[in-house]
């Protein structure tokens, strides 16, 4: 068997204020955001094959409430291929599917940059002495959560229960470099200075369908996007939102490794099952100097490190025998294995040689230079102060912005790229044909989805464009396509029938 | 794509070898560390003022 190509997204919600005003109201503050920054007229979104309820494991749900679905909020489509929205009280940015790590770093960094110019957008529609500001972060500091979703392409034929086996030690241990740190603790969990984790105070279950709450390691939504008989998408709701380019590629690129790996079968040659995966969470969030060990169900206690290495040998043996044309071609795969493999030796001689690359290591130091400047206690509040303003996505106000500035982050891609990326969709999927639809015929586009097009050509009925194919709709598809009409009753007729976007 | 960006491209430097990975990290590192101290009086004058209040005053809805 060949693993499926590891399409994948990332979806942020944005923490979000709304200062100066008597009566802050968050939903107002997002529909500002959005609402300032589409220009043109909004997209609504077909919602016909949104199924959150749905679960993985193949029964119903029992007592477990889906999602809601907020058909009557903000909603736009934008014409590089994502999805910007209201989301309960929050903005949220899904970048468009890419189909590598470096790709979706580029796409993740271009939504940092549209919530940049949406708040100097809404300040025009705001009355003097009203700003909105946002932050890419995952908590108040006070036990409210909101997330930083990934999502993978994965072959519907593997069985779920397979995936969960190994997924549950690989969440509680790839913190250790996709963590973006945090001061204290929350939601009961115990006192600490400094974690490495946004999230892991708020994960509660092993395996299920919530994300609000009771959050599971691994989240069982079934809802593909995708033609559902060959298809998953992975929906991963323990990450932390990073601002550092490495921390995003690293997240995105090991995971899609690891799930082609387990895709392929017969790798695994080990049993890496954690005992007690939601304490061992904590655990391993809760020491940043990597030393807290945790307790395997073959017996035995090991380090996260030590899990992680495990998990890296098994990754290269993978690579070597099956290739990692799936993950993004077989040159970025090895990048990844390179860069991961810096990253765990870095770790291992001393975390300080990973700033500039991991967001909990980045923040730690910063606030280390203030904690030994001023000696703070580290309850004061000037620490939370700068963790949170860490994250602020104001340019000249984020401190992770001013480190980039200062030359001590690392950047993987260009700002050029970036900038591109937040008008123009990735060429490698289907967001190429989605989000150039948009770019000609805003207008004509009645509804989208991340798996249709509805467009009004003019005539009754409207035609529905379903693209069931992730990685089909690329550049490579249907460029040709878009050179040879002009109008979008053009196009639905030269799709030799309009099932599917060739 | 600038020159100074190709550089930072992680690819072609790990690939010269186990002593290069294991230098630019370490090197990145304890520069950051030694450099940080000019960078705090610049961030000062960033932060937001009244920092307890500023924090107690960020409270957002849980999400999802």
């Amino acid at each position: 068997m060949v693993a499926v190509p590891k399409i994948a997204g990332i979806e942020t919600e944005y923490g979000v204020s709304l200062r100066g005003a008597a009566d802050p109201n968050p939903v107002l503050a997002s529909s500002l955001l959005i609402n300032g920054f589409v220009e043109q007229r909004r997209i609504g979104w077909d919602f016909e094959d949104e199924s959150p309820g749905r679960d993985a494991r193949g029964y119903a749900r029992d007592g477990a409430q889906p999602p809601e679905v907020e058909t009557h909020l903000v909603n736009a489509v934008l014409t590089n291929g994502a999805r910007y929205y209201v989301d309960h009280a929050h903005p949220e940015y899904s970048t468009p599917e890419c189909s590598d790590a470096l790709e979706l770093v580029v796409a993740d960094k271009a939504g940092e940059r549209i919530l940049a110019r949406s708040m100097q957008a809404a300040r025009r529609l705001l009355p003097e002495g009203q700003e909105i500001v946002v932050y890419k972060n995952n908590s108040d500091g006070k036990g409210n959560s909101y997330g930083c979703h990934e999502n993978y392409l994965v072959d519907r034929s593997v069985p779920f229960a397979a995936l969960v086996r190994t997924l549950l030690p690989w969440f509680v241990t790839r913190q250790i470099f996709c963590g973006a740190g945090k001061v204290g603790s929350e939601n009961g969990a115990g006192p600490v200075d400094y974690q490495i984790s946004q999230r892991a105070d708020f994960f509660e279950e092993e395996v299920g369908l919530e994300t609000t709450l009771k959050r599971p390691i691994v989240n069982t939504r079934d809802e593909p996007h995708a033609d559902p008989q060959k298809y998953r998408r992975l929906h991963v709701i323990v990450g932390d939102a990073n601002l550092c380019e490495v921390a995003t590629f690293l997240k995105v690129g090991t995971t899609a490794i690891v799930l082609a790996m387990l895709e392929d079968g017969g790798f695994v040659d080990k049993d890496l099952s954690i005992t007690g995966p939601v304490a061992a969470m904590r655990a391993v969030s809760h020491d940043p100097s990597l030393r807290a060990t945790v307790e395997l169900v073959d017996g035995g206690r090991c380090t996260a490190l030590e899990l992680q290495w495990e998990f890296l040998r098994l990754a290269r043996k993978y690579a070597d025998e099956s290739g990692l044309e799936g993950c993004g071609g077989e040159l970025l795969g090895r990048q990844v294995l390179e860069r991961w493999e810096a990253v765990l030796g870095g770790l291992e001689r001393d975390p300080v040689h990973l700033a500039g690359q991991l967001d909990w290591v980045t923040k730690r130091q910063l606030l280390d230079a203030y904690v030994s400047r001023d000696d703070l206690a580290w309850d004061d509040p000037k620490l939370s102060l700068l963790d949170l303003q860490y994250h602020d996505v104001r340019p000249d106000r984020s401190l992770y912005e001013r480190l980039v500035r200062a030359g001590k982050v690392e950047r993987m891609v260009t700002e050029a790229e970036v900038l591109r990326a937040v008008a123009e969709p990735p060429a490698t999927t289907r967001a190429y044909f989605r989000g150039t639809c948009l770019a000609r015929w805003a207008d004509a586009v009645v509804a989208a989805n991340w798996d249709s097009l509805i467009l009004d050509v003019g005539s009754d009925p409207l035609r529905r464009i379903p693209m069931m194919e992730p990685t089909r709709g690329s550049k490579g598809h249907v460029e040709h396509l878009f050179e040879d009409v002009t109008t979008p009753g053009q196009l639905v007729d030269r799709l030799s029938a309009p099932q599917e976007v060739e | 794509m600038a020159e100074r960006e190709r550089k930072q491209k992680p690819a072609p430097r790990e690939r010269e070898g186990e002593a290069a990975e294991v230098a630019a990290p370490a090197k990145a590192g304890e520069a950051l560390k030694e450099d940080l101290d000019d960078l705090l009086d610049e961030i000062d004058s960033v932060l937001e003022e009244n920092a307890e209040e500023f924090v107690r005053s960020y409270v957002q809805k849980g999400g999802e």
